[in-house]
């Protein structure tokens, strides 16, 4: 009897009565599924893995490392630019300290320069103040002094007329001078 | 009244033949296994052609999910194995992939007057399904690590460093241990499918029996269906749980066939 017979006859009887067939023993230790049982599972075990192998697992495997590569890439371009930003601000910072030094110096020179005409100009000016206030000061004695005689005179001229009407004698200037001066040099 | 079929806690394992098929004396049918292992391995390629359709730089919905899965498995492998691990990639996706969609589709309930031949079937509740597929990987790892470390591949069974009356004892244990690998290694993820299904229907079918009994039995029943719902979402976790388990012990041995000679 062959074994594809005894299958077949298994088969039927299985099929005919079923619980004749279960209580026979376990369906796991009938051989004569086997042979089919074996067949099956390379045909199709063995087309899965050459689907895996060929095609699925290749492209799965791609995608996820053309990612990793993606991204290892922009933060590669990323690391770049930041340094990029990083010099840029460098260079920025460098150039704001080199003119704010360059605005200094300027200002101060300038301070210095401005400094320097105001205190001409103050000398100019007060030299010339000194001048005019020496000028004036000179008339102010001057007319003092011209001034004082006038007052003199008059107050000679003055005593010689009321000591005229007093003593109706005219006293001579040189007296009068005389005792005007005395008088003022008394008070 | 719900399919009679659904009584036996064995019927769910039975394979059905859907179009019989004969190669040289051989059955090679095309089964209710088969159609499973056909419509889990049919949704990952769809979902796949889905996700890589238009492999996107910012990534839809499906192909985050995708990539996730990738990375995950991408990153077992790498922790595991190291840079030779590259090359089993390929092999280690597509293993915990398929254990993965054939335990969760083996979840999804059958709908009630479909004829049993197409009632929801787990491949990897089958021993023969896993003890293939645990094969690959020792055959993997015997034929890579006899490549790579030449004879020095033997040095698994004997670790150096060790006291030599130490050899007597390590070196049987560690070809026992060897040996077994396959054996464990189909047997836990059959073993989980199929306890999982076998609690699952006895919870269903107490349901069953107790709603047809009628009368007040019938409240009763909310106590195995509250269970199956339970057992239910565990399942879902042992389902994805036992895919990354052979996923990781297929690492672990290929590790092992790749670092032999260091040892």
């Amino acid at each position: 009897m062959s074994i594809f017979a005894i299958a077949t006859s298994v088969a039927e009887t299985a099929a005919a009565h079923g619980d004749e067939a279960a209580s026979a023993g376990l369906p796991q230790l009938d051989p004569s599924s086997w042979p089919s049982q074996l067949f099956w599972l390379a045909v199709i075990f063995g087309s899965l893995y050459a689907l895996m192998h060929t095609r699925f697992l290749p492209a799965i495997g791609g995608a996820i490392e053309e990612r990793r590569d993606r991204i290892a890439d922009d933060l590669d371009k990323a690391s770049e630019f930041k340094h990029q930003a990083e010099e840029a601000e460098g260079a920025y910072n460098q150039a704001l300290a080199d003119a704010k030094a360059k605005a200094q110096g300027i200002a101060a020179e300038t301070r210095g320069e401005v400094d320097k005409d105001i205190a001409e100009m103050q000398a100019d000016t007060d030299a010339a103040l000194e001048k005019q206030v020496a000028a004036a000061e000179a008339r102010i004695t001057a007319m003092k002094v011209d001034a004082a005689a006038k007052v003199h005179d008059a107050a000679a001229e003055t005593a010689r007329a009321v000591v005229e009407i007093l003593l109706d004698e005219a006293p001579t200037s040189e007296a009068a001078e005389k005792a005007v001066s005395n008088v003022s040099n008394a008070s | 009244m719900i399919d009679i079929r659904a009584a036996g806690p064995m019927e769910q394992f039975e394979i059905l033949p859907i179009i019989p098929l004969d190669i040289a004396g051989i059955d090679i049918s095309f089964t209710n296994s088969s159609l499973w292992m056909l419509i889990a391995t049919g949704a990952i390629v769809l979902f796949f052609f889905l996700a890589t359709r238009r492999a996107a730089l910012i990534p839809g919905r499906v192909q985050s999910a995708v990539e996730v899965l990738y990375e995950f498995v991408s990153d077992l492998v790498r922790d595991t194995i190291g840079s030779d691990g590259r090359k089993f990639f390929p092999y280690v996706f597509t293993l915990f992939i398929f254990i993965l969609a054939a335990n969760l589709f083996g979840l999804i309930p059958s709908l009630p007057y479909t004829p049993a031949a197409m009632h929801t079937f787990t491949p990897t509740s089958h021993l023969i399904v896993t003890l293939a597929l645990a094969m690959v990987t020792i055959s993997i790892v015997v034929i890579y690590g006899f490549w790579k470390n030449g004879l020095k591949f033997f040095k698994l069974f004997a670790p150096s460093g060790l006291p030599i009356y130490m050899y007597v004892l390590i070196v049987p244990i560690e070809i026992i241990s060897f040996l077994s690998r396959p054996i464990s290694l189909a047997v836990r993820l059959f073993a989980n499918m199929f306890a999982g299904h076998i609690i699952l229907k006895l919870f269903a079918g107490f349901v069953v029996s107790l709603l047809s009994a009628g009368g007040a039995v019938m409240v009763f029943g909310i106590a195995p269906f509250l269970g199956a719902i339970a057992v239910t979402a565990l399942e879902f976790l042992v389902a994805a749980l036992q895919a990354y388990v052979f996923a990781v012990l297929t690492c672990i041995y290929l590790s092992d066939a790749a670092h032999a000679s260091d040892h």
